[in-house]
């Protein structure tokens, strides 16, 4: 955190000189190590053993906070007799397809209490489908209904509670000292560090960065802290949470309001094809109207989202619109378009402020794709390395594509940056903070507001006389916003939609002030329901600057929060069953007796006047359902989730495997990797042998990639400017002295870093800060690789990508690559250039005996067949 | 050079205008006293947001003739309460250095160079590609016969640092034109 958010780290300075013990885990040592009380190294990958390990040394110890837990979390609830775990089937969990690598998620669902139950009702989805991440939105799928089986006293074998003592029984601080490299020493410390610092009267915050989504399984690591962070009772309360350090200045509104395939605004998926055809589908498959809390409402959200996008063109006669929206069949994420490039399928690539030719994985696979495209338009400030590769890129070096073969058109559009044009970023709490405009844009520079306005203009007009279906949604948007003398909209126009307003009535063209006022029935826009409020009473809050030190720690005066501006999510939980705080260092929301609301120190992320003791009411849906003790209102129960019973398609709790590359076998299970993983097994993207395996020698040590406080990203924002370059000039690989002496290599030397995928070369960084492990038996050499060069004319500093190592296998929810933990070989000197370069890599393949199947087998245990159940036949 | 007079001796100095440690005005330079901050010459200061992480620290962005002259924290935000990293500091640079190109570059199919371009002939070009792309990979039907009314002719790949407002107008662009392949570095 000290080294990629560093003004944010300030906070945690402040909180250890108010006696916060701050533990650092990471594979690396930082600025952060640097400071910490204590730093614990870890094999990258092995997270999830460590985690486990902790949520079993809680369970074993009864150290779980137990009235949070019981009234707050799903332990009580009862799971379907068909679930099996994967104590009873070799690593894997019941429903696992062998033939399609997925999982059915059928028999993780709740127990229903009768069969009489378990009528369909209009709207709701069968559960049995196999399950599709990319259907969903953020809530994952509905729940049928929230009237669930429970048992209070948390014994029976199969309530939540038991399932998770059991799942985690194996691991074990020998099995972390065995798999992660770590100490049984440290573990105690942590343990005892973290479960005394949690309870009425203190809490304990969980801060991750990329680091935990960047794998196979990255879903799956922090779902394991949440549960851990549930059993401690350190959700939806200060100073608790799992602080998710985001790395740019508004990924998390690129989410909120996304420009992501699966996604429409506000975390309603896209609609899939065959399952969402109406309107009513779609939106009962996101909230059942029997099921509990707000996504319940997710067609007031979704009609709204239509009115705002298609105006009178959407009305209750044709769904409001809804077949307009295309449909995805599976993912098109961003690695599944590079193939389509591949295949020359795509024509046109616009690359937004984005440099992947240096920043994703498998660079040489991103450049190729891109050398079929048609056309390519980057928008970007300088030069940059994905706008070059034409040129001045890694393959014309090597002789792989000569430039005057490669058919692709490139127009460079100068972008307008953050001083050039008014906007608002959402920052890493969900904080939504308006910019003023210093200047205007230099010569040809524009903002993507326009640049995005005035294509949509022409694309429109090449259409306007058009009578063809397929014409009328662009024809039907709404898209007349004000331009300035520039020609720049008026960015508050756009942030007006996104937030709502009232379509007729006395109230119309009135911004709504809450999501609460959205209706199904047309009468209300709106373009992204959980910003709603933040231009409550036609004022832009976003842009409220009421300065810090004039106002208390929750600053609710600064800017905005989404949604309707709280600071901490699910703060219900803050207060015991009864409402009352539960300390009163630790107070935050508690219920009003005499006024009978919620109140505090923060808007209340509850229904306002929902009495603590109110139960919930067996025949109603959404909010209403709601009891007064279920503090997590945008689960299908209100529950915080210690297994999920759907939303996950790689299991309901998380379970540990070996990343697709990795130097041990999997020490809990005979399963090595995620068998859920999305492989593209490619002759592009092969993978090393892991271990055990023949050939897996020829790539022994792992490496992991990571960013410096001087860089950012793909250095398009970086490189380009002498100061930050000056700082930090050149690539390196950090490794230990036991490495460096190991492999031949000195410091301030060259080393080369060989994958199956490429080759590359840096400066060698000798240092203690890295220390070689000991895990599954064996001696592990972890080597650092910061990802910020990559290879062109136009940077101030360039050097060998990073990213031109790793390979793309992909987590299978979130279709995030792993990029934390891949196998290498290191030998000393520069890289050999040219042919010779493929050459090199081609001789370390083929001495492995790599082929397109090496390391994208799915199933590497055999899977017993599970019971057959006979809860069907009954 | 000022004519030296016996009233400029330093200890003089130094108890004429009570600076009892001698480190402040009676050891200042004319030089130093003529020094304003470039600040002072600005004629606006803007409230802004660091473009960089996500930790969103709050900057003050000073212009003059429509140019950026100085950035800094923003002592008035809670968050950062005036602090910037290397990053936010240097963010001045990314305005003015001269590494930044501003203007329209073309890159026509097997040419060895760019080409300066006119911004608005490029957009119709733009515009004529995406009508004839999207045209091209148009799709009415899965292979099962559901409706997708798509096409698969066009993608886009966006940065972390692009507006709500502007996400908002890609993403509402994109889908009435029916292309699904729109990206960001959210999943990267
Ligand atoms: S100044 Fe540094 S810490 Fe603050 S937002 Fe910018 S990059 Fe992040």
């Amino acid at each position: 955190m000290a080294e990629c958010h560093p003004v944010g780290f300030q906070w945690v300075t402040e909180a250890q000189q108010r006696g916060a013990r701050v533990i650092h885990i990471d594979p690396r040592f930082t600025r952060t190590s640097a400071v910490a009380d204590k730093h614990v190294a870890l094999r990258a990958g092995s997270d999830i053993v460590l985690l486990g390990a902790l949520i079993n040394y809680v369970l074993s110890n009864d150290l779980h906070f137990d009235e949070y837990v019981r009234h707050y979390t799903n332990a009580a609830t009862i799971v379907s007799e068909d679930y099996q775990d994967t104590e009873d089937l070799n690593g894997l969990f019941s429903g696992y397809d062998p033939q399609k690598g997925t999982y059915d998620a059928t028999s993780w669902s709740y127990a229903s209490r009768g069969d009489e139950e378990k009528v369909e009702e209009p709207g709701t989805e069968p559960e049995s489908d196999v399950a599709e991440p990319d259907e969903y939105g953020a809530g994952g799928p509905s729940l049928r209904h929230a009237d669930v089986e429970r048992d209070d006293s948390l014994q029976d074998p199969r309530s939540v509670f038991q399932l998770l003592k059991r799942h985690y029984r194996r691991y074990t601080p020998e099995m972390v000292e065995e798999t992660c490299g770590i100490s049984a020493e440290d573990f105690h410390h942590l343990a005892e560090s973290i479960t005394k610092n949690s309870g009425r009267e203190r809490t304990t915050a969980f801060c991750y960065a990329v680091g935990w989504t960047q794998h196979a399984q990255g879903a799956q690591f922090i779902r394991t802290a949440a549960v851990l962070q549930l059993l401690l009772g350190n959700m939806g309360r200060p100073g608790g949470g799992i602080v998710a350090l985001r790395g740019h200045a508004t990924i998390q509104g690129s989410t909120d309001i996304p420009t992501l395939f699966n996604l429409l605004p506000g975390y309603l998926p896209m609609p899939e094809a065959g399952q969402h055809d109406s309107l009513e589908d779609f939106t009962g498959a996101i909230g059942s109207k029997l099921q509990k809390g707000f996504w319940a409402n997710a067609d007031a959200y979704t009609v709204s989202l239509l009115k705002a996008w298609f105006g009178d063109a959407a009305h209750a006669g044709n769904d409001y619109a809804f077949e307009y929206l295309p449909r995805l069949t599976g993912a098109h994420g961003t690695y599944q378009t590079v193939e389509r490039m591949l295949r020359d399928e795509l024509d046109g690539y616009f690359l937004v402020g984005q440099n992947p030719a240096v920043g994703s994985a498998n660079g040489k696979m991103q450049r190729m794709g891109m050398s079929h495209l048609k056309w390519l338009v980057v928008r970007d400030f300088s030069l940059i390395e994905s706008a070059t590769w034409w040129k001045d890129g890694p393959e014309i070096e090597s002789g792989e594509l000569r430039t005057e073969d490669i058919d692709t058109e490139v127009f460079f559009m100068p972008a307008a940056n953050h001083t050039e044009k008014a906007g608002s970023f959402t920052q890493t709490q969900r904080l939504v903070q308006w910019r003023h405009q210093a200047v205007t844009p230099p010569d040809d520079a524009q903002s993507e507001l326009e640049f995005f306005h005035e294509l949509g203009r022409r694309i429109r007009a090449r259409v306007a006389d058009s009578s063809d279906p397929r014409d009328r949604p662009l024809l039907d948007l709404t898209w007349d916003y004000p331009t300035d003398e520039h020609g720049e909209p008026d960015p508050e126009s756009v942030l007006r939609e996104i937030n709502g307003y009232y379509v007729d009535g006395p109230d119309a063209g009135t911004p709504l002030s809450a999501f609460t006022q959205m209706r199904a029935d047309g009468s209300t826009a709106g373009g992204c329901w959980i910003y709603t409020g933040i231009f409550a009473d036609g004022v832009n809050q976003a842009a409220r600057r009421r300065p810090g030190h004039e106002q208390d720690e929750t600053a609710a005066e600064w800017a905005w929060a989404w949604p309707a501006n709280r600071r901490i999510l699910y703060n219900r939980a803050s207060a015991d069953p009864e409402g009352r705080p539960w300390s009163e260092r630790k107070k935050h929301i508690w219920w009003d007796q005499e006024n009978g609301r919620w109140t505090g120190r923060d808007v209340p992320d509850f229904p306002e006047t929902l009495a603590p003791g109110t139960k919930s009411h067996p025949d109603a849906g959404g909010p209403d359902a709601l009891a007064g003790d279920d503090p997590f209102i945008m689960q299908a129960d209100g529950k915080g989730w210690l297994f999920a019973p759907n939303g996950l398609v790689d299991g309901p709790m998380p379970t540990h495997y070996e990343p697709p590359e990795s130097p041990i076998s999997n020490p809990l299970y005979a399963q090595q990797s995620n068998p859920a993983r999305i492989t593209l097994p490619r002759s592009d993207n092969l993978l090393a042998p892991s271990a055990a395996q023949h050939g897996s020698e020829v790539y022994p040590h792992v490496f992991t990639t990571y960013r410096l406080t001087e860089h950012h990203t793909a250095g398009g924002m970086s490189r380009f400017l002498p100061y930050l370059s000056e700082l930090q000039p050149e690539m390196f690989c950090e490794v230990s002295p036991e490495f460096a002496e190991l492999v031949g290599i000195e410091n301030y030397g060259w080393a080369t870093i060989i994958s199956p995928r490429s080759a590359i070369e840096a400066r060698v960084l000798v240092t203690d800060r890295v220390r070689a492990l000991t895990a599954g038996g064996r001696r592990i050499h972890q080597v650092g690789l910061p990802y910020h060069w990559g290879t062109g004319t136009d940077a101030v500093v360039e050097g060998d990508a990073a990213n031109d190592l790793l390979g793309i296998t992909l987590d299978p929810n979130v279709q995030i690559q792993g990029s934390k933990a891949a196998q290498c070989d290191v030998i000393p000197g520069r890289r050999p250039r040219g042919q010779a370069l493929l050459d090199l890599v081609e001789n370390y393949r083929k001495r492995a005996g790599i082929t397109v199947d090496t390391g994208n087998q799915k199933l590497t245990a055999p899977y017993p067949e599970p019971q057959t159940t006979t809860s069907e036949e009954d | 050079m000022a004519r030296i007079t016996p009233l400029e001796w330093p200890v003089l100095r130094q108890l004429r205008s009570r600076d009892s440690t001698g480190r402040g005005a009676a050891v200042t330079s004319r030089k130093t006293r003529r020094t304003a901050p470039r600040t002072d010459d600005a004629d606006t200061v803007v409230q802004s947001i660091c473009p960089y992480c996500a930790v969103g620290c709050g900057q003050k962005v000073f212009a003059k003739d429509d140019r950026v002259i100085h950035i800094e924290g923003d002592p008035d935000s809670p968050i950062s309460r005036g602090r910037l990293c290397p990053k936010g500091a240097a963010s001045e640079q990314l305005v003015n250095s001269s590494g930044r190109q501003t203007t329209v570059l073309y890159r026509a199919p097997r040419s060895h160079d760019w080409e300066e371009f006119d911004r608005d002939r490029a957009l119709d070009m733009i515009a004529d590609r995406f009508v004839e792309a999207r045209r091209r990979h148009w799709e009415d039907e899965d292979e099962h016969g559901n409706p997708v009314n798509r096409t698969m002719g066009v993608a886009s790949l966006g940065g972390a640092t692009i507006d709500n407002e502007e996400n908002y107008l890609i993403k509402k662009l994109f889908s009435a034109a029916g292309a699904v392949q729109i990206e960001n570095q959210a999943r990267i």
